[in-house]
């Protein structure tokens, strides 16, 4: 128990602060992988092949090659490729991307992979009555999007995207490999500086499982408010 | 795009995938088991054997698969006796604690899965089983569990893709996998683009492949 004592003698605060990072880098991999479904799901339901045939790609590829994979492809590639496009602007030093954009930016094109096809599901459930309805009533597009669809979509998804907040959680775990200080990757510090691993890793297994409890609490709670009246 | 670094290394990610495969494989077949044995102490009516099953696919399905690998391969060495004992042949081997943390972990998948089709089997099928005065143990091997595994293809399918992009992580105990020698050659050559585009091919084109198969199963059994 004196390994998890705050301060300098344990081990306690610097676990805490990186539990705070995994929740930090999931939350904003969540997001960002909403920016990418928000772009890939219209590509996914246009009725052009070509916009098809993208959209099918990204959620492809993504879910068929393993994490780690992308993961090593953005750290590695990362800078090089943002240096590439400022060298154009004839910007020319060498560019290092913070471990925290990289890890949050490969967790999040692959949790948008997920959300994408949760969307996509969640649309396609829409009764089409409520498509029909809204053109009768003469909304605009957007409107029609803004206001009737995406508050049904957005309810219908809620289950699913809790299994997607959960891969996420749990995939952050990887990020550790590229250096940025999460849960993973200070019991890793934390068991080589005290050579008791089986206590760190433990304790690491403890506080995703505590996430995961805690979230999935938090999940429920919103899926009873949004399914009220249904 | 560098061609040549995509035609030297074809070969070796290759012979790297045959490493993913026999992961993937031995753990599947070790999973399978565990799945099983789980999704039936789960329908026990002993309420402590059912709370143990379901406490064992929550904590493995709770908890990252690296942190899982990590316990066994770095956490259990430091148990005196099990270091003294017969299991650390097999626990000093970075490939069998891989196999390990795979094969407990697609186990408690699996027997979710197994649990979900034991439940949706129709209660008709058993009462035939008994009006035929068929025994209950052979209603059970003969009736239940083939439509069990029949219901759970489609979900077990994507366990098995799910479980083979999993494999990747055995490059993080030093075992050279697809992934293990991804990147020993990307950090070498510093071309990831060129790695990502062969190895993510190799492990889609496995992905078809099992994919179809599933397919293949499904339509061969459906009733």
């Amino acid at each position: 128990m004196e390994l998890l004592y705050f301060g300098d003698k344990g081990w306690g605060d610097e676990l805490f602060v990186a539990t705070l990072m995994t929740i930090a880098v999931s939350v904003t991999a969540m997001l960002i992988g909403f920016l990418f479904a928000l772009i890939f799901t219209p590509l996914k339901l246009s009725k052009f092949k070509t916009l098809n045939l993208i959209g099918n790609f990204y959620t492809t590829v993504i879910r068929g090659v393993p994490e780690l994979l992308v993961i090593y492809l953005f750290f590695f590639g990362g800078s090089g490729a943002i240096m590439y496009v400022a060298s154009i602007f004839g910007y020319n030093d060498y560019i290092e991307i913070n471990a925290f954009l990289t890890g949050s930016f490969s967790i999040g094109i692959i949790s948008g992979a997920y959300s994408t096809e949760v969307f996509r599901g969640a649309i396609q459930s829409i009764d089409k009555g409520q498509f029909e309805a809204s053109k009768v009533l003469g909304l605009k597009k957007p409107a029609h999007f803004f206001k009737v669809i995406m508050p049904q979509m957005l309810r219908l998804s809620i289950p699913n995207l809790s299994n997607v907040w959960q891969i996420t959680l749990k995939d952050t775990s990887l990020i550790s490999v590229t250096g940025l200080v999460e849960i993973m990757r200070q019991s890793y510090i934390a068991a080589g500086s005290t050579r008791d691993p089986l206590f760190f890793y433990s304790f690491a297994a403890v506080l995703y499982l505590l996430l995961t409890f805690l979230s999935m609490k938090l999940i429920n709670r919103l899926e009873i408010k949004y399914n009220k009246g249904f | 795009m560098d061609v040549d670094l995509i035609v030297t290394s074809f070969p070796k990610l290759l012979s790297a995938s045959l490493v993913t495969l026999k992961l993937l494989s031995s753990s599947l077949f070790i999973g399978l088991f565990i799945g099983l044995l789980f999704a039936i102490l789960r329908l026990n009516k002993n309420l402590i054997v059912s709370k143990f099953a379901y406490g064992y696919s929550y904590v493995f399905r709770g908890t990252p698969l690296l942190v899982q690998i990590f316990i066994i391969y770095y956490g259990l060495g430091q148990i005196e006796s099990l270091r003294e004992s017969i299991f650390w042949t097999i626990l000093k081997e970075p490939y069998w604690c891989a196999i390990i943390a795979f094969a407990l972990n697609t186990g408690a998948y699996t027997s979710e899965i197994l649990r979900s089709a034991f439940q949706t089997i129709k209660p008709g099928f058993i009462e035939a089983g008994k009006s035929l005065g068929i025994k209950n143990k052979i209603i059970f091997y003969k009736i239940q569990i083939p439509i069990a595994i029949r219901q759970s293809l489609p979900a077990y399918g994507n366990e098995i893709i799910l479980m083979m992009k999993g494999t990747s992580l055995a490059s993080t105990v030093t075992l050279m996998d697809l992934t293990g020698v991804a990147k020993y050659i990307i950090s070498t050559t510093f071309k990831p683009i060129e790695v990502f585009i062969i190895a993510g091919s190799i492990y889609l084109f496995m992905t078809f492949i099992i994919h179809n198969l599933i397919k293949y199963l499904e339509k061969k059994y459906s009733f």
